[in-house]
């Protein structure tokens, strides 16, 4: 298998791992190397994104594995740890890496090098690219190439990876540095540190009993509590702590104290290693950036764009989304009358009409709000304004235990919480990351809001105060939209206490030098999460979709029903009815489909569940069939209106303003002839589904988001347990009070 | 001695001493928050916290409670 690489023009695959800072353009520069196709998938077991691309120079392959931007290859958690068993060769869906490629940006140069002197350690043939000349140009900072290149020991190429300039230079010096011997430099720590290492390494075994690469023995005396020795802890390594404790001892009375150490000794050899090689202006003028962060980051001025941004970018996914939205509609009804005109009436006509492209129409639905959120997180990313905006909000959201970067993506999830979980990527520590994510399908979503109209329309009376300024149903609709929000507080308070306990993670966080997003990074960053969403979620929200559709189908006898779709469709090919007494026959008709359609439904294993759970839901006012409709609302709470249309014999083609439909729900009766519905059960309804997790969407994405299944069953179960409780208490109290 | 969250804006220092050897001290000090390094308040977030400050040429944000762990000595103006 192993041919000597004799000839260069023989075909070979290399694997190369790209690492560098977060804001640095890495993403931009595997953009630009691999393009638009990459392989993107999880690591078993954690949350970490696995993006492998291929990119062609001459006769090699390369497989481009991207890492998650990072500061430092000292690792905490296990998501940390991904990186490094990467570039140690160990995680074996990559295999071993041939070289690494680490990204640097030009203009702050300095702090990036700390990683690179930790990649350095690895021992891996390298290859640093410089990104961002251009703005350390215009900064007027010199860099000189060459001698940084000679001074490290490995290849340095400048580049402009958002205008793709200096990319092909990159692919050369990666494929000429993955056939070149591994650099070496001189110890970086004192010899005691080496000596230490070296003892330790000869006691330890890995969990096979095999040698533990030295770069792990290294950070194992370097990271105090670090991830390595929870690892080390797990394997079965006995007295280590211990061992590790006096060789620290050791290491202090030397001189070199662990873990304050290592930063002083990288950064005191990067300083050595500039000088003569970066030239920066003698005093360091105000650019541009910095007068713009002052505007951004002021206490008014910076508040004031702030709001101004949110209220675009909260409009932009609420309202400018709706026609997308609404000609996705128009696009599924045409398909599926183009369905109907071609096949009988049957059950695999209603599997395609309703399962099939109600599925698939369910998915695409939220792809305007997905691609539009994402569109305006780029710019916002991109341009650097990202970290100001959490920069404002940090205190605001210390207060209910996160940090500023859990603002946007909560604040998404007022539009749809499904973009709103995938924009919980920004937020590195774990905890807030979860809470997040956790709480996000609380906020009170677009697809809520036709329930709480439909409710408030027919059972809150008009009543107005102050004038006609303040109407009591603008006031429950405030009150349900808030309600989510409200609630998410002392979840997020108790989630922060139980399941995710740890310390408050440090906020230290870079605030990004501004400059112009570039259009490509713009929309490919929206490109990818629409895919994303639509190839790994979408597939599982469409299964949902079948899976009700299936238990609102059968299995009830549809052959009259079948009989009279007939009949209707015949009807109407031959075109508008001119004789009155037709048109009465075809009114007779429909009559007789909904009529229909209603029996069917509850004949249905759903209308059977709906009956069975009948005495959970009699406490929280609710009849059969609003149980029904609870429960076909699993999949996307928005149904409930569609399928209530269906029990009341109207037709499944309603909407939150048919008149026809409140006139139903406030005439229905239950079998001792009391009215069904009244203020306290709308309101014990729209409490419900204000708490509920009915959207299998979010649920996807959470599992996608989280490479784990129990963390939407949670979800799942603890706002279900949350909204019966808040429905129930809402029911009784509401009834108590009149 | 005084510490970085006590500096007004516009403030310029070196820092003497990073507290402590736990987490939150060492992600100081891989961000470059090394003794003997120049540090500037930029400026304060709308509440008074978290602080913006420029180091190393380039800017961070740092809640105040972080910012204590630093001992600083003012350069003057």
């Amino acid at each position: 298998m192993a041919l000597p690489t004799s000839s260069a023009a023989e075909p070979r695959t290399i694997t190369v791992a790209l690492i560098g800072n977060p804001n640095t353009g890495k993403s931009t520069l595997f953009n630009a190397l691999a393009g638009m196709q990459a392989r993107v998938g999880n690591y078993a077991g954690v949350t970490v994104e696995k993006k492998i691309g291929r990119v062609r120079c001459g006769e090699t392959t390369m497989r481009l594995v991207d890492l998650p931007g990072t500061y430092s290859l000292a690792p905490r958690s296990p998501d940390e740890m991904v990186s490094v068993e990467v570039l140690l060769g160990r995680q074996p869906d990559v295999g071993r890496i041939d070289a690494v490629l680490c990204i640097a940006d030009a203009s702050n140069i300095e702090r990036n090098l700390f990683l690179v002197s930790q990649v350095l350690d690895l021992g891996l043939p390298t290859v640093l690219v410089l990104n961002m000349f251009d703005v350390a140009r215009q900064r007027e900072a010199e860099i000189d190439v060459p001698a940084l290149s000679q001074r490290l020991g490995i290849p340095v190429v400048p580049t402009e990876a958002h205008r793709r300039v200096g990319i092909d230079d990159v692919r050369q010096a990666i494929v000429s540095a993955s056939e070149s011997p591994a650099p070496s430099r001189p110890p970086l720590f004192p010899r005691q540190f080496y000596e230490e290492s070296a003892e330790l390494s000869r006691e330890l075994r890995g969990p096979n009993g095999d040698t533990v690469p030295r770069y792990l023995v290294e950070r194992l005396l370097l990271d105090v509590n670090g991830y390595i020795e929870k690892w080390f802890a797990a394997v079965g390594a006995p007295n280590l702590s211990q061992k590790l404790a006096r060789a620290r001892e050791r290491l202090a009375q030397s001189g070199f104290r662990v873990p304050t150490g290592e930063a002083k000794v990288r950064y005191a050899a990067i300083r050595t290693l500039l000088t003569g090689v970066l030239r920066h202006p003698a005093a360091r003028r105000a650019t541009l950036s910095d007068r713009i962060d002052h505007l951004l980051t002021h206490r008014v001025s910076g508040l004031l764009v702030f709001v101004a941004v949110m209220f675009v970018v909260f409009q932009s996914i609420y309202t400018w989304a709706r026609p997308f939205m609404s000609w996705i509609e128009t696009g599924q009804k045409l398909v599926r009358s183009a369905v109907q005109s071609h096949m009988p009436p049957g059950a695999l006509e209603s599997l395609l009409c309703d399962g099939v492209i109600g599925g698939v129409g369910s998915v695409i639905l939220f792809l305007p709000q997905i691609v539009l959120l994402f569109l305006f997180i780029a710019v916002l990313e991109d341009c650097g304004y990202m970290a100001r905006a959490a920069f404002l909000m940090d205190r605001l959201m210390s207060r209910l235990g996160l940090s500023g970067k859990s603002f946007i993506p909560l604040m998404s999830s007022f539009a749809c919480a499904i973009p709103g979980v995938m924009a919980t990527r920004v937020i590195e520590n774990r905890r807030d990351r979860m809470v997040t994510m956790l709480i996000a399908p609380l906020m009170s979503c677009s697809a809520r809001l036709p329930v709480y109209l439909l409710l408030i329309g027919a059972f809150i009376p008009a009543t107005t105060y102050v004038g006609s300024w303040v109407s009591l149903q603008g006031l429950v609709l405030l009150a349900m939209s808030s309600v989510g929000a409200v609630v998410a507080i002392p979840v997020a308070w108790a989630m922060k206490k139980t399941i995710f306990r740890s310390e408050t993670p440090p906020f230290v966080m870079e605030l990004p030098t501004y400059k112009i997003p570039s259009l490509r990074v713009v929309l490919h960053r929206a490109y990818e999460r629409g895919k994303a969403f639509v190839t790994r979620a979408g597939t599982l929200i469409f299964a949902t979709a079948i899976v009700v559709w299936f238990a609102g189908y059968f299995p009830a006898d549809h052959r009259e029903l079948n009989a009279v779709l007939a009949e209707i469709r015949a009807r109407q090919k031959s075109g508008q009815p001119t004789d009155p007494a037709q048109a009465a026959e075809l009114k007779r008709l429909d009559e007789r489909q909904n009529t229909l359609g209603s029996r069917l439904i509850e004949e249905s294993f759903l209308g059977r569940v709906g009956h069975a759970i009948e005495p959970a839901v009699r406490p929280l006012g609710w009849d059969w069939r609003i149980g029904v409709g609870a429960i076909a609302s699993f999949p996307a709470r928005e149904v409930i209106i569609a399928t209530l249309g269906t029990i009341y014999s109207l037709g499944s083609d309603v909407d939150e303003n048919n008149e026809g439909l409140m006139d139903s729900m406030r005439n229905a009766t239950r079998s001792d002839g009391t009215k069904v519905y009244n203020v306290p059960v709308a309101l014990s309804i729209m409490v419900f589904f204000a708490l509920c997790a009915q959207c299998a969407g979010t649920l996807m994405t959470i599992k996608r988001e989280t490479n784990r299944w129990i963390w939407p069953v949670f979800t799942f179960v603890y706002m279900t347990a949350l909204a019966y409780i808040a429905a129930l208490l809402t029911y009784q109290i509401g009834i108590r009070l009149g | 001695m005084e510490t970085l969250d006590q500096l007004p804006a516009g403030e310029r220092a070196t820092i003497v001493d990073v507290a402590g050897e736990d987490g939150v001290a060492v992600r100081l000090l891989e961000m470059g928050l090394t003794e003997g390094e120049e540090i500037e308040v930029v400026g304060f977030a709308p509440l008074g916290d978290p602080i913006e400050f420029q180091v190393r040429g380039y800017r961070i944000s740092l809640r105040a409670n972080e910012a204590r762990r630093l001992s600083v000595k003012r350069l003057g103006p």
